[in-house]
């Protein structure tokens, strides 16, 4: 068995007995349904919205290339620095160069996954660096040693009081159990860690083809302080990212935050066009945008599966999932969570050993229903499915079919079998879940119905006479 | 080989397969952004239900929405609101009306326009600046780096006052766009900001906590004359 199946059936395992800790999850993002139906409630036409948003977004993937050039053309023309990285190995030797050729100390980074992605933080800490993560949620699980539980909410999985002994152990802190005191913790370490750093680092949401911008969105301000005061600013995004007009940010800020949050729009929504300009007070002496490849050109290959590259991260199809609400975030073992990490997963780091993913899942549609940019979630799990089973045939299910599509073939047969089957499933019954069963595993927690007396065949017609 | 000459033609051999059918759906026009307003939460039509807009967001997010009548009054609520909370020091950026508002707290001012030292700012007990609008749809206050005393001055210190004349309340932010494009051209000041409410987190267990890194209070001054 590959070794993150058994991670992911071990954590299953663990977590799915555990009521109280599922029903605070749940209760956790119900607070999220709530706010999120009252702000859509707001909207004059959110399905034209999320329709108008696909749109956009699939022009945006179907032209990447044009997009891409464009996009790269206006950044250096305003005197930031693009570095094409192909793989996490490449970003990583980029930036790594920056911080050495600027004898850095420290990097304070703004919430970014696509770092978590490349690994970042551990390569820096290897090489002797200081890196700190400013957003609260990341700071606290940086600081447990901890990957994010949700690319949204990194931190909502721990109680206040997890929070608050880190807190102490780490930071030497008073214990408290009010958030807002909690807050003001990190906000007092976090405050002097801007004014030293010597690199602010930070993702991005989307890029701007047209003006050569990158957005970023956030709530706390953190992204603000990081790409303001340090003299170097160096953002990490995806290449799928770039989507074509500044305007379309009027629609994608705004259906980030309510599907992503619920709010209205989130609290601080910037666009960085470069460096410092010469006739502005203040801002980075530099600005490097790595834009990452990473096996999206290989997603996006995938005439079916491209699709998933509109993703704009917001975290809403976790927010919905049966599954996600109740394996939680760290089961799924990777950097992208829920239904669309399930999705990408094995497009990005291997379809067989990352297609048990897709199986876990009931197919409910939730995540598709959702999604602001209209992805069909579900469907791309079962079209996993299907080529994770043509890629390489399990040999068990392959003769199963074959015999199923014999006995399809002939009625005799099928007739037969039948026959045999009752008294078979009869006698399996005192062996189901136990070693001696032949399908243990899917036995073992569900219980088959008990066979009619007669087959449907002889029932119609004994009837008929 | 670099990776801008690898990725991109990476990018174009992908894209020679046309996205199924089943997938992408029927084609439809790209939207402009005009199309946004049908979809998009309704601002109501004149200045008067842009304001009632403001502030019904502006209580929503606890910003501190004041309505003054013309300049002196404004001058008036920035000496109270300074006495009141006890202010020290304040930052600020060159401009008639930051300047006045600056300078009628009669307290130290760190100017952020003519280099000013991090530490120095970081003391201020608020960051007066202008603003290059209003937005009501979302209770936003759009600055930039050129109009808004470069890019520290509206997040470092724990209380930002937003000074606003009446011709700057703009109705969305497809109208803030517009504004930009048309006051900038090709050039745009090196950092757009959105600012909507005063910082916040609900990083622990969900619950809102306000001025989690930036800001912990905003206010906003309205002129109207």
């Amino acid at each position: 068995m590959n070794v993150h199946l058994k991670q992911f059936n071990e954590a299953t395992r663990a977590i799915t007995p555990d009521f109280p800790y599922r029903r605070w999850m749940q209760n956790a993002l119900k607070g999220y349904e709530q706010t999120r139906a009252a702000t859509e409630s707001r909207y004059s036409d959110l399905e034209a919205a999320r329709r108008g948003a696909a749109q956009i977004k699939w022009d945006a993937i179907e032209h990447l290339d044009t997009y891409l050039e464009e996009f790269v053309r206006n950044l250096e023309a305003h005197g930031t620095k693009v570095c094409w990285a192909r793989d996490a190995e490449e970003a990583r030797r980029y930036i790594l160069d920056v911080c050495r050729k600027h004898k850095a100390k420290s990097i304070v980074k703004s919430k970014c996954m696509t770092s978590e992605e490349i690994h970042l933080n551990e390569l820096l800490e290897a090489e002797g660096f200081e890196v700190v993560e400013s957003d609260l949620g990341e700071f606290i699980v940086q600081l447990l040693k901890e990957p994010p539980y949700h690319f949204v909410f990194p931190a909502m999985h721990l109680k206040r009081d997890r929070i608050s002994q880190v807190f102490h152990d780490r930071l030497g802190s008073e214990q408290s159990d009010d958030p807002e005191e909690l807050t003001m913790i990190a906000r007092r370490v976090l405050r002097q860690k801007y004014v030293e750093a010597d690199i602010g680092f930070s993702g991005a949401n989307f890029g701007i083809a047209e003006t050569g911008m990158i957005s970023i969105t956030e709530n706390e301000g953190n992204a603000r302080l990081a790409t303001s005061l340090p003299k170097v600013h160096i953002a990490l995004m995806g290449i799928e990212k770039v989507i074509p007009k500044l305007e379309h940010l009027a629609l994608f800020l705004q259906m980030l935050a309510t599907a992503g949050t619920g709010q209205a729009l989130s609290c601080y929504n910037s666009v960085i066009s470069g460096p410092r300009r010469s006739d502005e007070p203040d801002g980075p002496e530099e600005l490097h945008v790595v834009l990452l490849d990473n096996c999206r050109t290989a997603l996006l290959a995938d005439p079916e599966q491209r699709d998933a590259l509109r993703c704009i991260r917001c975290g809403a199809c976790l927010n919905t999932c049966p599954i996600f609400k109740n394996i939680g975030g760290h089961t799924y073992g990777t950097t992208y969570q829920g239904p669309i990490g399930s999705v990408i997963t094995p497009h990005l780091r291997g379809l067989q050993e990352w297609k048990h993913l897709s199986y876990a899942s009931s197919l409910c549609g939730a995540c598709t229903a959702t999604c602001p940019v209209k992805i069909d979630l579900h469907h791309h799990l079962l079209r996993n499915r299907r080529n994770a089973v043509d890629d390489a045939p399990a040999f068990s299910e392959k003769s199963m079919f074959k015999a199923f599509a014999l006995a399809m073939r002939h009625p005799g047969l099928y007739r037969l079998a039948g026959k045999l089957a009752r008294p078979f499933l009869w006698l399996s019954r005192p062996l189901q879940g136990t070693l001696l069963d032949p399908v243990r595993k899917w036995r073992r927690t569900r219980e088959l119905p008990v066979p009619a007396r007669q087959t449907f065949k002889d029932y119609w017609e004994a009837r008929r006479k | 080989m670099n990776g801008r000459d690898t990725i991109l033609p990476h990018v174009r051999k992908a894209l020679a397969a046309k996205t199924c059918e089943s997938v992408r759906g029927a084609e439809e026009p790209m939207p402009d952004a005009e199309a946004f307003r049908a979809w998009l939460p309704a601002v109501g039509r004149d200045y008067k239900s842009h304001k009632r807009l403001f502030a019904e967001h502006a209580t929503a997010l606890r910003t501190d929405f004041r309505v003054v009548a013309d300049r002196e009054a404004m001058l008036d609520e920035i000496t109270r609101l300074a006495k009141a909370e006890g202010w020290k020091k304040v930052g600020s950026h060159g401009g008639a009306l930051t300047d006045a508002a600056s300078n009628a707290t009669a307290l130290p001012i760190c100017r952020t326009d003519d280099g000013y030292d991090v530490g120095d700012l970081e003391s201020c007990d608020a960051g007066i600046s202008a603003c290059e609008a209003l937005i009501a749809q979302t209770g936003s206050v759009l600055i930039t780096s050129r109009s808004s005393g470069g890019r520290a001055l509206s997040i470092l210190p724990p209380h930002h006052v937003v000074l606003a004349k009446r011709e700057q309340m703009l109705p969305d932010m497809v109208a803030g766009y517009a504004m930009l494009r048309e006051k900038y051209g090709g050039t745009y000041p090196s950092l757009v900001s959105f600012i909507t409410g005063p910082s916040r987190t609900g990083d622990v267990e969900r619950i809102l906590v306000l001025g989690a890194h930036g800001p912990k209070k905003l206010t906003v001054l309205l002129m109207e004359s």
